[in-house]
């Protein structure tokens, strides 16, 4: 990145410390990729939790603390024993014979050391391992980077990387349950995505060959608290990440629009001054907003009135016309359609004659 | 969706209040329905925390489980869940039964009919269904006998709730939906708190339904804060061996997160009952309460309990049923209700106009030479014209009495009438009169599957699924 656009985002940050990517905020960051606003925000790392709470609008996304727990113990569990139940399941589920079992963790112990240099130790480690120079089975919490719309950030490194015969298996632990070999779609959805985003970051590191598209989902069996795990094929994911992490318009394009001096520093801006600063970065809100991203209610009220609002459906439905308003002007007749509004113009009137017809006045 | 329910929805924004999507009630609502709001513990596989039912608005029970992560908690919770649903599910075999049929088969004059709030009720009564069916009464890990009994019946509902026009268990934000557009997205719709206020008030009070404080969400998941700030420290309690304290605040607490779901579902019911049913809705409710008969014999002559999934041959043919009876749904509720036709005649796959001829005493020669009788008329017609000459169609109000097109002329449709003759008269000069293409006698007739691939609600696939020792097992590893 040009050394400007890391001065401008920093001067938009502040002073806050820079908000840390996972793995979840990358595959939403690609679920919505035409917005403006939450590319900026997410490469300047602004916690935009705190921003959506400070101007008024705070997220819905509190965790409960039973999750949280819950989430913990099983991943302990998991890798109890020296990684004993994980070995015994990569075993059957990817049939591959592992003997020796050496790991690491590479999380940090002191808590001091940079990014950076945690992101070089991750890497060296992965490197030994799949170059046969160290014989390691696990690799625990690597710090991974990648670029997202020209920015490196890093992610929080929530995965065990399973290394056997020079190839890498991303493995997840969630803690939601399996259920009659059957789990709840948009969780193992939203698990595939993430995984992606770590099998792209790997494979960007130590090249395409050595990281498989296969990663490896462990969670809960049934009612109990036995893990199980299943091969998950993320070849799809993949490509829509990859593709959409090259359309994610460059960050410097879309930071170069920023009025100069701008910050969303939430220690000296009043609220009002930052919600000068936000309508200056365009947002492309959608119902599905509201599930994940944190400035989700902002961007709905902004959004009032848009049909977009109501969802994608019935945006198109309403013949593609921007706003509630407007589509009802051209329903009953009472505005002139444009050229290009001339097929939605007819498709409306003859819907709200239709409905008129028949609905209750 | 539909061009209709958005256009209906950007009325809502623009009127800050729900529009209708129909005019007659689609879905059966029961004399005596039961009530059931569920709340699950976060981060757990379904493990219930609490529960509001009853058939009465005025006299809900109350059921919590002290500690969630206790299975024998657990338990308990679902003994005295099943000592609700059982009596429900047998007080409604005592309304009587009747037979029909050539077989004189019998059938129960009443069935049950469980409401949730949501999908995700629906969610949490298959996987509590699925938790308890296959629970042993005897040996090690015993339960009380109705436990496994709920399971079955859980099980049942859940899966009558994925058959199109069931009215077996629904779950209250999608029956809403099916009759009101709020001026929020679909995402939204299932906040049933927010479509309420839609429908009763406006865009404030479905605003306000989005504070958890204000309105505690509907379940089974519990608002975060809630679980962090309450709950934590009422069931600390009783970890710590405080338990007559820890239920005296689990009761106060979980009351106030589930009375105002309670007051919103019988608000619901009040909104549903207002409307008039539509012509089919007793047609379907039969089959519910055939279903309901066939599984309450099966039970009772010692059947198996659902297997844990269907055996391939099966799932496939349940697929096909489900199929078939989403089309015959869609095209009754049409059928039913010129608002949800109206959907079709913005498709052109209907329309609806006058009379402007009409010959009823019209011959033809037919096939074997003889003159018979094909009136015929023609309409005129304000709605897109899409359908194609030599399509069938028919009429709502003469539903068996078939027409073919025979021209389109701009506005003008000539019909010719092709069956059903006797059943009605000719339409009219003047007449005000709608055709379709969709209706459910047009489409493939339905098979009656045979007796050896019979669906698992009636009694089960040829080898039927025995609940293994692990069933009975797994829940306490
Ligand atoms: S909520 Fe707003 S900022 Fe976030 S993705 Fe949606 S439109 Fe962009």
């Amino acid at each position: 990145m040009e050394p400007a656009t890391q001065a401008r985002l920093s001067q938009l940050r502040g002073n806050a410390p820079a908000k840390r990517h996972n793995a979840r905020t990358v595959a939403a960051l690609t679920g919505n990729p035409g917005c403006a606003r939450r590319a900026v925000l997410d490469a300047a790392g602004i916690d935009k939790n705190a921003l959506a709470a400070q101007v008024g609008f705070p997220a819905k996304f509190g965790q409960s603390q039973f999750a949280i727990t819950r989430g913990n113990s099983f991943e302990a569990q998991v890798k109890a024993n020296g990684y004993a139940q994980l070995v015994r399941m990569l075993r059957e589920t990817l049939g591959l014979d592992i003997e020796e079992v050496g790991s690491k963790d590479l999380e940090t112990v002191g808590g001091n050391e940079s990014q950076e240099l945690r992101h070089i130790r991750a890497r060296q480690a992965l490197q030994a391992a799949v170059e046969g120079r160290e014989p390691l089975t696990f690799l625990d919490h690597p710090l991974l980077r990648l670029d997202v719309g020209g920015n490196n950030v890093y992610l929080e490194p929530d995965l065990v990387a399973f290394h056997h015969d020079g190839v890498l298996h991303v493995v997840e632990i969630k803690s939601f349950a399996i259920i009659d070999d059957q789990a709840d779609g948009s969780k193992v959805a939203a698990a595939a995505r993430q995984s992606a985003v770590y099998v792209l970051a790997l494979r960007r590191l130590l090249g395409d060959d050595r990281v498989s598209h296969d990663v490896v989902l462990v969670c809960p069996k049934d009612f109990s608290n036995q893990p199980t795990a299943v091969k998950i094929d993320v070849r799809k994911q993949l490509i829509i990440l990859d593709h959409q992490l090259t359309r994610l318009a460059r960050i410097e394009s879309l930071v170069e629009l920023l009025p100069p001096g701008v910050s969303l520093d939430l220690a000296t801006h009043t609220r009002e001054e930052l919600l000068t600063t936000l309508a200056t970065m365009e947002a492309r809100y959608e119902p599905s907003c509201l599930n994940s991203c944190e400035m989700a209610y902002l961007c709905r009220h902004e959004a009032a009135g848009c049909t977009s609002a109501l969802g994608a459906t019935v945006r198109e439905e309403l013949g593609g016309v921007e706003t509630v308003a407007r589509a009802l002007e051209l329903a009953a007749g009472r505005a002139v359609p444009s050229v290009e509004e001339n097929d939605a113009a007819a498709m409306l009137r003859n819907t709200a004659r239709i409905y008129g017809s028949v609905a209750p006045a | 969706m539909s061009a209709i329910s958005s256009y209906a929805r950007a009325l809502a924004v623009d009127g800050g209040r729900a529009f209708p999507i129909a005019t007659r009630r689609h879905v059966h609502i029961a004399g005596e329905p039961l009530v059931l709001i569920p709340l699950t513990m976060a981060g757990e596989a379904n493990a219930p925390l609490a529960a509001m039912v009853g058939t009465r608005r005025d006299d809900p029970a109350l059921l919590i489980v002290p500690q969630p992560r206790n299975r024998d908690l657990r338990f308990a919770f679902a003994d005295e869940l099943a000592a609700v649903v059982l009596r429900y599910v047998e007080d409604r075999t005592r309304q009587g039964i009747e037979t029909y049929g050539k077989n004189q088969d019998p059938r129960y004059l009443d069935a049950p009919q469980l409401l949730v709030p949501n999908p995700g009720g629906v969610g949490f009564v298959r996987l509590f269904g699925r938790s308890t069916r296959f629970r042993r009464t005897t040996g090690e890990y015993a339960v009380s006998p109705d436990v496994p009994l709920l399971g079955r019946w859980l099980s049942f509902l859940a899966e009558r709730a994925e058959h199109p026009g069931s009215s077996a268990l629904l779950p209250m934000t999608s029956a809403l939906n099916l009759h009101w557009a709020t001026g929020q997205s679909s995402l939204e719709d299932t906040n049933l708190a927010a479509t309420l206020g839609w429908i009763t008030s406006g865009p404030d009070a479905a605003r306000e339904a989005e504070d958890p404080t204000v309105w505690p969400p509907a379940g089974p998941s519990t608002d975060p804060t809630f679980d962090n700030e309450i709950l934590a420290p009422a069931l600390r309690q009783w970890d710590e061996g405080r338990h007559e304290r820890a239920r005296a605040l689990l009761d106060r607490d979980l009351r106030t997160q589930l009375e105002p779901t309670w007051r919103l579902m019988w608000q619901a019911i009040d909104l549903l009952r207002a409307l008039p049913a539509g012509d089919s809705v007793d047609a379907r409710w039969t089959e519910d309460r055939n279903e309901f008969t066939s599984y309450y014999m099966y039970v009772n002559s010692g059947g198996y309990p659902q297997p844990r999934r269907d055996q391939a041959v099966a799932a496939a043919r349940r697929l096909q049923r489900l199929e078939r009876e989403q089309t015959a749904f869609d095209a009754t509720l049409a059928l039913d209700d010129p608002l949800v036709m109206a959907n079709y005649r913005v498709t052109g796959e209907a329309f609806a106009g006058t009379v402007v001829e009409s010959e009823p005493d019209r011959k033809v020669p037919g096939d074997k030479g003889r003159r018979v009788l094909r009136p015929l008329l023609v309409v005129r017609s304000d709605d897109p014209l899409r359908l194609t000459v030599g399509t069938d169609v028919v009429s709502p109000g003469r539903r068996k009495q078939v027409a073919k097109i025979l021209e389109i002329d701009g506005d003008r449709v000539t019909l010719q009438i092709e069956k059903g003759m006797t059943v009605a008269p000719t339409p009219a000069v003047g007449e005000e009169i709608t055709y379709t293409s969709v209706f459910p006698e047009g489409m493939q007739s339905p098979k009656l599957p045979t007796a050896e691939d019979t669906p698992w609600t009636h009694g089960g696939p040829p080898q039927p699924y025995v609940a293994s020792d692990d069933d009975a097992r797994e829940v306490w590893e």
